[in-house]
């Protein structure tokens, strides 16, 4: 028998209180982008979105924009070669402001502090930084900023800062304020390489999951817009200077296509680590169950939006159910039910 | 994620393409009003064709969804029996009722089976059909070129001094990676197959994977144990505390590994806010597969566990088992062995425990008794244990003489002490480790020795798990494929315009939603044009 002790805690004091300082300052900068965002978003002027990789628009002279509904045929006659595209891309437009360009400066700011804040405490812990509640918020703010940041540089989308923003503040605030916990070492059942494949996934499609919610709440509010303008009535403010709501559909689909089949990867590792530490692969705890449902809505949401009569809006709505449990899984069954996963 | 956005999307492939079942009858005719003319034979197709429609499956998903809810927030049998007890006790009235809707076993329950069971035939009814034409597609030659290359969502026309023919053979070349079919004077192609056949991979994986999940549920068992540091196991019933066979296990015949608990490793945070927090433990076992295998080393690990004879052996947990000996007047040594202690909780481990002493003489004896770790006063003067380690181990008992009840036929719980037929003779001091209580009306002693760890430990047996792994793995695979790789078509027509010169047309169309396309169509026309303007400039130029 040998009931050896540990020393205390493997916890480095000064990294450990560096990393705390983090949090506040990053929780500054991303507010303070956020005001930012929101002014652009408000104040700016609506303006062709560059650089829209939209194929022969280089050559293509479009004459034809605007033609014939939407069937918007796009023709040119360069150096001898007739081209002719159907359902080509409208132009995407959105507010724009000078000021956007410091809230994605401001944003970066706030992402490198994120990401060192999570190295400081992983280094200060010696073990990987997302072992309770308060590391996962954190975790999964920084990869929502990510996404937001791809986004921003790859599909010209800044005008989804607002909207990623505020969720990653409140959560951010929720987790300085309710869910903190000092550095420290973890229970022997999370003490495995599991952690980094598993949570890391979770953590990684969440972040797409939010910044596909946070499209699709914009979807929304554009579709909104759209109808109202359809009806005759105008719509001013934030509302009114949406991007079209097509677009915001896409962005809001491909952020659900990259998360989708992380997060089934994210779900079957899970079962892969349940199978070795807790000795069955699944067993309907309730956090495997939540995964589960989420799973199981955001793969309606998949077919639902390749299906006649449910694209656009009910879709939409699937979609933001699926967050919803997403959101559930993480406050809900770690707060209101008993299961292996309560590790807060 | 690589492309970008506003030059198109990627949609998924769903299995199901049309939104909704024609009603029974005549299609186009109101349906409802023919039904009742309808033959058996028809309700069944009509049946048939709603239940493996886009709208049902979708309902039927959602079904399945809102359905696991109440699983997750009512207690499962499954999970924890005991949640389940202590809900009836709260819930008196309520429990029965909600035990009549299965609510207590969800995910085993008809009606769940029962949304599961319709949503895999429904997928089994579109993937199985879908499953072949895609085979019959893999096979076919491209469809044919149309007659009006305009109408595609892309095309491109321009001029050549190429000869049509040169001029469908440099189409070919260029269009690698597509499977092609040329015809008089057009080459058609197509590319990106992986879709449907990752579309039908991930839903036939999702079939396998609810197979491999009742196959393990019918083939396995599990069962628990605790096992005191230096006792050994072996893999029969007898040795289970509990024992959950799967309805095709022989139970007679189980893998016949066996070991010995040699010894338990465990660690506590000592100081700190964290202090008292399980730091790590671990179980050296010696173990054989079987009886006359030889005899290997395991470390078990709560994630390391032992794999014997196909069966696994996991660590969940670890307690104390306090050691007696009791004396019965005669001053005889009655009873000496360590007695596992359940703890009452995590952070400080005091523990419970009973000792029954059935051979003590005329009466018998049994104890009820309390295992502090680290004995403390507390503020209010009580004593507890106020580190989960053993630093200051202290055991209290109290004392029963009579009939322990243990010969009446009825099972008995040995973690619980049955005093109907006994009568309290006083409780102990506190004892430390070698102390002994000398019973008050001189009917004995009871030394409390030293005590040692035991396991808590868990034993698995899946067959279907290599299964179940490699279907889920395949459903990923089919995923990624389905919503990744775009399936499309490219036409090329060249022949001989009215000035003489080749004209030559391309033409793309993507299957899936948007135009995300065009830029691959728009590059590939551009690079025939480039080709074919070089290519013959060069080939006159060496002849001449």
């Amino acid at each position: 028998m040998t009931h050896a002790f540990a020393a205390s805690a493997a916890a480095d004091g000064t990294l450990a209180s560096v990393s705390d300082g983090l949090v506040i300052a990053m929780i500054v900068a991303y507010a303070v982008a956020l005001f930012l965002f929101a002014i652009e978003a408000a104040y700016g002027r609506r303006r062709p979105l560059k650089a829209n990789r939209l194929v022969p628009a280089a050559e293509v002279s479009a004459p034809a924009a605007g033609a014939a509904g939407d069937d918007f045929v796009a023709r040119s006659a360069d150096d001898g070669m007739t081209v002719n595209v159907r359902h080509a891309e409208p132009e995407a437009r959105a507010s724009q402001h000078a000021v956007g360009h410091v809230a994605l400066a401001v944003t970066v700011a706030g992402c490198l502090l994120n990401l060192g804040q999570i190295v400081t405490r992983g280094i200060a812990a010696d073990r990987w930084p997302w072992g309770n509640m308060f590391e996962f918020v954190v975790a999964i703010s920084l990869c929502g900023v990510v996404a937001f940041l791809y986004a921003a540089y790859r599909y010209q989308a800044r005008y989804l800062g607002l909207f990623v923003l505020i969720p990653v503040v409140l959560l951010l605030g929720i987790g300085a304020k309710w869910l903190y916990t000092e550095t420290g070492p973890v229970i022997p059942a999370l003490d495995s390489y599991w952690i980094a494949i598993h949570v890391s996934a979770a953590i990684v499609a969440s972040g797409a999951f939010m910044v596909a919610g946070s499209a699709t709440v914009t979807y929304l509010i554009a579709h909104r817009t759209e109808l109202k303008r359809a009806a005759g009535e105008t719509v001013t403010g934030i509302a009114g200077k949406l991007p079209s709501s097509e677009l915001l559909d896409r962005v809001a689909h491909r952020f659900i296509l990259f998360a989708f089949p992380l997060w089934t990867f994210a779900v079957i590792a899970g079962a892969i680590w349940a199978d070795e530490a807790w000795g069955r692969y699944w067993g309907w705890d309730p956090k495997e169950v939540w995964s589960f449902i989420t799973w199981t809505v955001y793969a309606a949401y998949l077919h639902a939006r390749a299906t006649a009569g449910w694209r656009g809006s009910r879709a939409a709505w699937i979609a933001l159910a699926g967050f919803a449990c997403l959101l559930f899984n993480f406050f809900g069954v770690n707060y209101l039910f008993s299961g292996l996963h309560s590790y807060a | 994620m690589g492309r970008g956005l506003h030059d198109g999307d990627i949609a998924v492939a769903s299995v199901k393409d049309t939104g909704r079942a024609p009603a029974p009858g005549n299609p186009g005719a109101g349906g409802a009003d023919s039904a009742p003319q309808l033959s058996a034979l028809g309700w069944a197709r009509w049946v048939w064709r709603v239940l493996t429609s886009m709208r049902t499956a979708l309902i039927l998903l959602f079904l399945l969804a809102v359905g696991a809810i109440p699983g997750s927030m009512l207690p499962q049998t499954s999970v924890s029996q005991e949640q389940v007890r202590n809900f009836y006790l709260d819930y008196p009235e309520l429990a029965p009722w909600l035990d009549r809707f299965y609510l207590f076993d969800v995910y085993s329950s008809p009606w769940y089976a029962a949304i599961y069971l319709l949503l895999f035939v429904s997928l089994t009814g579109c993937v199985v059909p879908r499953a072949f034409a895609h085979y019959r597609a893999m096979r076919a030659r491209p469809p044919k070129t149309p007659h009006n290359l305009d109408r595609m969502p892309y095309s491109a026309r321009f001029t050549s001094d190429a000869a049509p023919e040169a001029a469908l053979a440099e189409a070919r070349a260029l269009l690698k990676g597509y499977r092609t079919d040329t015809g008089t004077e057009s080459v058609a192609a197509e590319k990106g197959y992986l879709r449907e056949t990752g579309n039908v991979v991930f839903h036939l994986a999702l079939l396998v994977l609810l197979l491999a999940l009742a196959a393990g549920a019918f083939f396995g068992y599990r069962g628990n144990m605790l096992v005191v540091e230096g006792d050994g196991f072996a893999n029969t019933l007898p040795a289970y505390d509990s024992f959950e066979p799967g309805l095709a296990v022989n139970d007679g015949e189980l893998e016949p590994f066996s070991f010995t608990l040699d010894d338990m490793d465990v660690r506590f945070i000592e100081e700190g806010n964290f202090g008292g927090q399980a730091e790590r433990y671990a179980a050296r076992l010696t173990y054989r597969e079987a009886p006359e295998a030889p005899e290997k080393e395991h470390l078990l690990e709560v994630n390391h566990p032992l794999s014997a004879d196909g069966v696994q052996v996991y660590l969940l947990g670890h307690g104390y088992a306090p050691e007696f000996r009791v004396t019965n007047a005669d001053g005889d040594v009655v009873f000496d062995q360590p007695v596992p202690f359940l703890p009452r909780e995590e952070t400080t481990f005091a523990s419970d425990g009973v000792v029954k002493v059935p051979d003590a003489g005329d009466e018998q004896l049994g104890f009820t008794a309390v295992f502090l770790p680290s004995a403390a006063e507390s503020a209010e003067g009580e004593l507890v244990s106020d580190f989960p380690g053993a630093r200051n181990p202290v055991v209290t008992l109290e004392g029963h003489k009579g009939d322990l009840g243990m010969d009446s036929g009825q099972s008995q719980s040995v973690y619980q002490l049955y005093t109907e037929n006994m009568e309290p003779i006083g409780e102990s001091p506190e004892l430390s480790p070698g102390d002994t209580w000398e019973l008050p009306d001189g009917s004995g002693a009871i030394t409390f020795t030293g005590y040692r760890d035991f396991a808590s430990l868990q034993v698995n047996s899946d067959p279907a798990r290599l299964p179940a792994l490699l279907a889920a793995s395949a459903a990923v695979l089919g995923l990624l494929a389905t919503l990744f790789v775009r399936p499309r078509r490219v036409w090329v027509r060249a022949r001989p315009g009215e000035d003489g010169r080749t004209v030559v047309e391309l033409a793309g169309l993507s299957k899936t939603e948007g135009a995300g396309s065009t830029a691959e169509f728009h590059a590939l026309a551009t690079r025939l044009r480039d080709r074919l303007r070089e290519g013959p400039a060069t080939d006159t130029g060496t002849k001449e």
